[in-house]
């Protein structure tokens, strides 16, 4: 038995629900109208290459990144472009979207491989595994949602010696890493050995919470095949998937505050992102679907899904049988970090993992009291910050101060909130400083 | 014993007197010579200290007075908006120039998303800051450009001079607006603007700043500008301007017709103190037609008024 390791500093266990752990992943139905947002991704929003009238097939490219931190957008169906315009987000924000009108019978983009059919021999080299990677738009589907061929490109100077997979699904509720783990296990490891390939490392830890039992002995098993790949069962606690935090866990290194993995010789994918890799090296199909959790403690099904991007939220609910009566919050992601969305219009993107309902009385937040100094959320920040503090500074909006106490290495995990005894909503003022912070940040450039 | 007082008064004398000759060279030194009309024109400033005229403080602001009148003769883009021009007559003829009369100004809300118009759609639940809800999310009502209602603008006001009102969801300014501009900072979506207070107190002004296509804006709030354009070609001054979907009317153009505020079909154009309409005689056919929603309306506010008076 190999011994659990975690993260030292901080962190919190929160109840973990995972009640859609069991159900499989299943294909969704096709929608009749799709709206893909161009900015999926993080940094600049995709360039359209279509226009209205436009028919596109399956797969085929629709928007292209044009600057360095950018990624390529693929039509997820076939039919034909209905509009440019902007369309709600999940924050009920209007941002550019494309509008397509679905027809049913798919035809895909040529030279895309849709067949089940695992390929197991990497013929690409180096510089083709990028290049395909930019080509076939793939960001981290952690959701954070970074280009990865930047990530690929080692700056010069550095070495990357591991490359570290992140099978942690540390956020409560969530399952859909956990099924892709359990299901695509195969194409997982192969896109890992594809990502060593990139990197030029030879070896890989897949890091997997002790919660997961069943897919970290399926990995041990299947992973006796593959050369270099090592598979870590960790500790429960939240926040493990958290780059910082799984680096400090499975290798025992620390990122200088400010700085890249790389800065330490780690490249940190997500297992999602590496079953995309897969596909699109060996099958050159672009990311266009992705699973999804649609969970909840009312939900009548708990379960995931494989759904294209662009499909709409209610789509996914309806599959789910329904919205609960008593439903008071549907949050786009987990319950730490993620943010309730305002209509059910608004469809899924390459960052969505799960989608949250919550009942009416788990939604509710308590009342907000006085800090009574008790330092549960400073023992609790797994970056080692005060946020406490932070969340006063950006309340007073003391936004250089704050940047001096280092409030941009804050993660948004969500800890300090979690375990303040007052309720105060210290995520929100982090949030909300980070951004003033970084905006004061980018002027000075 | 005497001896021991003597030395003690001595040496007390002494250090006394080699003191005094170093502070005053020192004093010589580093004597700060400071013009005497700063604290002349100090004392006839507010004493506010709300930054409302660009510096930090009345006593820096007498500063800037002193300094621009010694080296450009004129007070020129210098103004104490708290003050207004009394204060500013008072203070350049302490450094004997002359000031040109500035219109006094008056924060308005470019908004009236109220909770009738434009329905919740969602419940925010949040921190109660503009500021974070603006970064979080879209609004209640749906309206990306609208009032949050959280009240950050009323928290910046050092002049008790707006307030929410928990009917509407909206803040309102009173008489006791000095255009300080402290809510128009605060604000995050900058629905808050300064304009002339006009001729008795009199305004116009498209109190909505929603730059979305008419029916998406419509479909989110009953008083939006759809961006029609109708004020825009009706206006004889040419002081209306169509931008992303949005009118805009300039306050120093606007000559106070109202004739904008007819033509618009989402009511969206307020007037402000403005006497009650008289009952149009029916000449121009056409725009009463487009009208007849809204005089309808009318009608129904002058019956209902008469028979609460009767």
């Amino acid at each position: 038995m190999i011994a659990l390791k975690t993260f030292k500093k901080g962190g919190v266990h929160p109840e973990e629900n995972k009640i859609s752990a069991n159900s499989p992943i299943q294909k969704l139905a096709f929608p009749k109208q799709v709206v893909v947002p161009l900015g999926q991704n993080l940094g600049t929003p995709s360039k359209p290459l279509v226009k209205r009238g436009d028919e596109v097939k399956t797969g085929q490219l629709i928007a292209k990144g044009e600057s360095f931190i950018s990624a390529n957008l693929h039509s997820p169906f076939t039919g034909k472009v209905l509009k440019i315009d902007d369309a709600i987000d999940s924050s009920g924000y209007r941002r550019p979207a494309i509008f397509i009108d679905v027809e049913e019978d798919e035809k895909w983009e040529e030279g895309i491989d849709t067949s089940e059919t695992i390929i197991r021999d990497i013929k690409a080299d180096k510089q083709t595994i990028i290049d395909k990677i930019k080509e076939c738009g793939i960001v981290g589907l952690g959701g954070a949602t970074f280009p990865t061929h930047v990530k690929l490109m080692i700056p010069d100077g550095r070495k990357a010696e591991y490359l570290i997979i992140n099978g942690v699904e540390c956020e409560p509720y969530l399952t859909s890493d956990h099924r892709l783990m359990l299901e695509k296990g195969e194409q997982l490891l192969i896109g890992i050995k594809i990502l060593m390939k990139a990197l030029a490392v030879e070896r890989a830890i897949i890091g997997i919470e002790n919660n997961k039992t069943d897919a970290i002995n399926h990995l041990t098993e299947l992973a006796k095949q593959y050369a270099g790949i090592d598979i870590q069962p960790l500790k429960v606690k939240y926040p493990q998937g958290g780059e910082k935090q799984l680096i400090k866990a499975t290798v025992n290194r620390e990122v200088p505050s400010g700085k890249l993995p790389i800065e330490v010789g780690c490249v940190v994918c997500n297992v999602g992102t590496a079953v995309a890799v897969y596909e699109a090296v060996q099958k050159n199909k672009p990311l266009i679907e992705r699973v999804v959790t649609v969970t909840g403690k009312a939900v009548k099904k708990p379960s995931n899904f494989l759904v294209r991007i662009g499909t709409p939220v209610q789509m996914l609910i309806d599959a789910a049988e329904g919205l609960p009566e008593n439903t008071g919050k549907i949050i786009n992601g987990g319950p730490m970090m993620g943010k309730a969305i305002t209509s059910l219009e608004v469809p899924v993107v390459k960052g969505s993992s799960g989608i949250l309902l919550m009942k009416n009385e788990e939604s509710k937040r308590g009342v907000p009291q006085t800090c009574i100094r008790c330092s549960k959320c400073t023992l609790a920040c797994p970056m080692g910050l005060e946020p406490f503090l932070l969340a006063k500074l950006a309340k007073l909006s003391l936004h250089e101060r704050a940047e001096k106490e280092k409030i941009m290495d804050c993660i948004e995990c969500g800890s300090c909130q979690f375990t303040c005894p007052s309720n105060l909503p210290l995520l929100d003022f982090l949030r909300l400083g980070k951004n003033k912070v970084g905006q004061l940040i980018r002027s000075r450039k | 014993m005497n001896e021991v007082l003597m030395y003690a008064l001595m040496t007390l004398v002494l250090l006394g007197t080699v003191s005094a000759v170093i502070l005053y060279f020192v004093a010589q030194k580093f004597k700060v010579v400071e013009d005497p009309k700063i604290d002349l024109v100090d004392e006839v400033l507010p004493k506010a200290n709300c930054g409302g005229c660009g510096f930090p403080g009345c006593r820096s602001f007498a500063e800037v007075l002193v300094k621009s009148a010694n080296e450009k003769h004129s007070l020129e883009g210098l103004n104490c908006p708290v003050g207004g021009n009394n204060v500013m007559k008072e203070a350049a003829a302490i450094l004997g120039l002359e000031v040109e009369e500035q219109e006094p100004l008056i924060a308005v809300i470019r908004c009236n998303g109220s909770k009738a118009n434009s329905p919740a759609k969602v419940n925010y639940d949040g921190p109660s800051t503009c500021a974070f809800a603006h970064n979080l999310y879209a609004g209640e009502g749906g309206c990306q450009f609208g009032c949050l209602g959280l009240g950050d603008c009323v928290a910046s006001c050092d002049f008790d001079a707006i307030h929410m009102n928990p009917e509407t969801g909206l803040p309102e300014v009173n008489d006791k607006c000095v255009a300080c501009g402290a809510c128009v900072k605060a604000c995050p979506r900058g629905i808050i603007e300064l304009r002339p207070k006009g001729k008795k107190d009199r305004r116009i002004f498209v109190s909505c700043i929603n730059q979305d296509k008419g029916g998406i804006a419509k479909k989110n709030c009953e008083v939006a500008c759809i961006g029609c354009s109708k004020c825009f070609k009706v206006c004889p001054f040419e002081a209306i301007t169509m931008n992303n979907n949005l009118a805009y009317i300039d306050p120093i153009k606007c000559k106070l017709c109202r004739k904008c505020v007819e033509v618009c079909p989402t009511n969206s154009i307020h007037e402000i103190n403005f006497p009650v309409r008289k009952k149009k005689p029916e000449t121009e056919e056409e725009i009463v037609e487009t009208n007849k929603t809204m005089a309808v309306t009318h009608d129904t506010k002058q019956d209902s008024n008469i028979e609460s008076q009767s």
